[in-house]
């Protein structure tokens, strides 16, 4: 038997597939329904100080290479959501990540410290979200001073481990990755969606009511494993890779390019809510075949000579 | 985008849309009608033809209005058909309870059912006598149908749910199918429990993607989506549904009292 664990900042995962922050995690319920089809972890949908509504819908917008989506980081406000995180915390066969954001840095901060009283194992702090530009301006993951700032900001305010998420639109993600790295991030998760839109032929007009929206499945696969592949060049963190992981051999190939595991988000579309035990049982097939006895022994392999 | 064909008055606010589209969908399943630059909503699909398909809206709602107002000519967008659908099995005679628009996606199962050889007595229930649609076009698919309304100005006087209750006493049932508003599908999922009759009920559920990706359509505490493993489901599971007759969340997640 190959050993498919895995662990970040001393959680430990009993596989490398994470359910992505934004996609099903609504509910505490909804995270216990992933980690129940085999999620190695769960991320919540992305937790703020206030109720939020979201955009109308369209909220995703299907094309050949994944969605598009712009739903708006809906959700009920910090102090709604905090039974939600205690009752995945309490019920989660698998480790729960509270994800967070705010519209100012102070914002991240208050819900920090909140939603830490829930005691999520992990925080991954939502830096990059690009559909919410009209409420809040361009994501801090696109400036360096700005995203070390809200670094700072979040570990004054919890002693849980926090997972920086980023942006893969910027000129030099290694600079980005430094700069919350020396600001005391415990991991890095990349990426975030990337800016993108889908125009209705027929009509003329964008598919989603935000018009813009955030790329995500197959179609950002390559972007993520470069991103990935340029942190760990840069920084000594754990790294979280995200973007089109559909099969296993995706989940292999963030990890070979530096990840210590691997977030699922549309992928849910194409194989079912049970990818999560798809893909676990594929890193298993590859290892196998490939002759290696451990996932941690894949970690990186691609930047050896 | 799909063309709208006709548009029929089916009672007082509550129209039926026709789409010029071949649709492949089993009863109870729905589909996401765009209207650009406003917004999204499903649409259980209410009446079946050969190159076109028909959706009952009541107008409530900003969307909705606009919807009804629609002329023939006009387009939407239409994406699906999406979810689970009513399974007859090998029943021989099962009960069918509409409240109010809810009786679209029962009068297709109808149709197939009665295409199977399978018995129907249908209940439908309403507010008030100009509230009632589907009159004729029930009688003429199963040659029964029962009304209420809860003021008594057509059919039986009272609730759809009593006058079901009667019915389940004088009549061995296989099974039971409904749709229409939560407190009526709860009510009726308990009876059929307590009674022991299988039944089969469609939940409503606040959507956005209906792709099972967004994850606003989960349910407590299984976290199941009403848009994937629903919105038909069997009441035994809609029984280890915590929220089911009680909450359900409005748009931003917040969960709400349900009253209806």
């Amino acid at each position: 038997m190959v050993d498919i664990s895995t662990s970040i900042c001393n959680v430990r995962l009993t596989n490398p597939t994470i359910l992505a922050s934004g996609i099903v995690g609504v509910s505490g319920s909804a995270l216990v329904f992933a980690a129940r089809n085999g999620a190695g972890a769960v991320v919540s949908k992305s937790i703020g100080p206030r109720e939020r509504e979201g955009h109308n819908n369209p909220v995703l917008a299907e094309f050949e290479g994944g969605f598009v989506n712009a739903v708006g980081l809906p959700n009920s406000g910090v102090e709604n959501t905090m039974d939600e995180i205690r009752f995945a915390v309490r019920n989660s066969p698998s480790p729960v990540i509270a994800s967070i954001f705010g519209g100012t840095k102070e914002e991240f901060g208050i819900v920090a410290e909140r939603i830490s009283a829930a005691a999520p194992p992990l925080i991954e702090v939502n830096l990059s979200c690009p559909n919410t530009t009209t409420d809040f301006g361009l994501p801090f993951a696109l400036c360096a001073p700005d995203a070390a700032k809200i670094i700072e900001i979040v570990k004054n305010n919890t002693k849980i481990p926090i997972i920086a998420k980023l942006a893969p639109n910027v000129p030099d993600i290694k600079e980005i990755a430094k700069a919350v790295a020396e600001a005391g991030c415990d991991a890095i998760s990349a990426i975030n969606t990337t800016p993108g839109m889908v125009i209705d032929v027929e009509t003329a007009k964008p598919v989603l009511h935000n018009k813009e929206g955030g790329v995500s499945g197959p179609a950002i696969k390559p972007v993520a494993v470069k991103c990935v592949y340029d942190i760990y060049e840069a920084v000594d963190v754990p790294i979280i890779g995200i973007g089109g992981v559909t099969y296993g051999k995706d989940a292999i190939e963030m990890v070979m390019a530096g990840a210590c595991a691997a977030q699922i988000g549309t992928g849910i579309y194409y194989r079912g809510i049970e990818i999560f035990k798809k893909v676990s049982r594929e890193v298993e097939e590859f290892l196998l075949q490939h002759g290696y006895s451990k996932l941690k022994d894949v970690i990186g392999i691609a930047h050896k000579e | 985008m799909a063309k709208i064909t006709k548009v029929i008055n089916e009672a007082e606010g509550i129209k039926s849309v026709f789409l010029e589209k071949r649709i492949d969908a089993k009863p109870g399943q729905f589909v996401m009608v765009w209207i650009p630059r406003m917004d999204e909503k499903p649409f259980a699909i209410g009446y079946m033809e050969n190159d076109s398909f028909g959706l009952t809206v009541a107008a409530v709602g900003p969307f909705s209005n606009k919807f009804c107002s629609m002329q023939p000519g006009d387009a939407v967008g239409i994406r699906g058909p999406y979810g689970t659908s009513y399974n007859l099995g090998n029943c021989k005679k099962v009960v069918m309870v509409g409240g109010g628009y809810g009786s679209a996606s029962l009068a297709l199962l109808a149709q197939d059912a009665r295409k199977k050889g399978i018995d129907v007595i249908f209940i439908a229930g309403s507010r008030t006598k100009t509230r009632v649609i589907y009159e004729d076009r029930i009688k003429k698919i199963t040659g029964k149908l029962i009304i209420t309304t809860d003021d008594g100005s057509y059919g039986i006087k009272g609730r759809v749910t009593d006058a079901f209750e009667d019915i389940l006493k004088k009549e061995k049932i296989n099974k039971v199918f409904a749709c229409g508003p939560e407190m009526m599908l709860k009510k009726v999922a308990d009876i059929c429990t307590a009674k022991k009759v299988d039944c089969e009920i469609s939940i409503e559920r606040w959507l956005k993607c209906a792709y099972g990706l967004c994850g606003h359509c989960c349910m407590d505490p299984l976290g199941i989506r009403a848009c994937i493993e629903g919105p038909v489901i069997n009441a035994k599971l809609a029984e280890q549904l915590t929220e089911f007759g009680n909450y359900h969340r409005v748009k931003s997640s917040r969960k709400e009292k349900i009253h209806v």
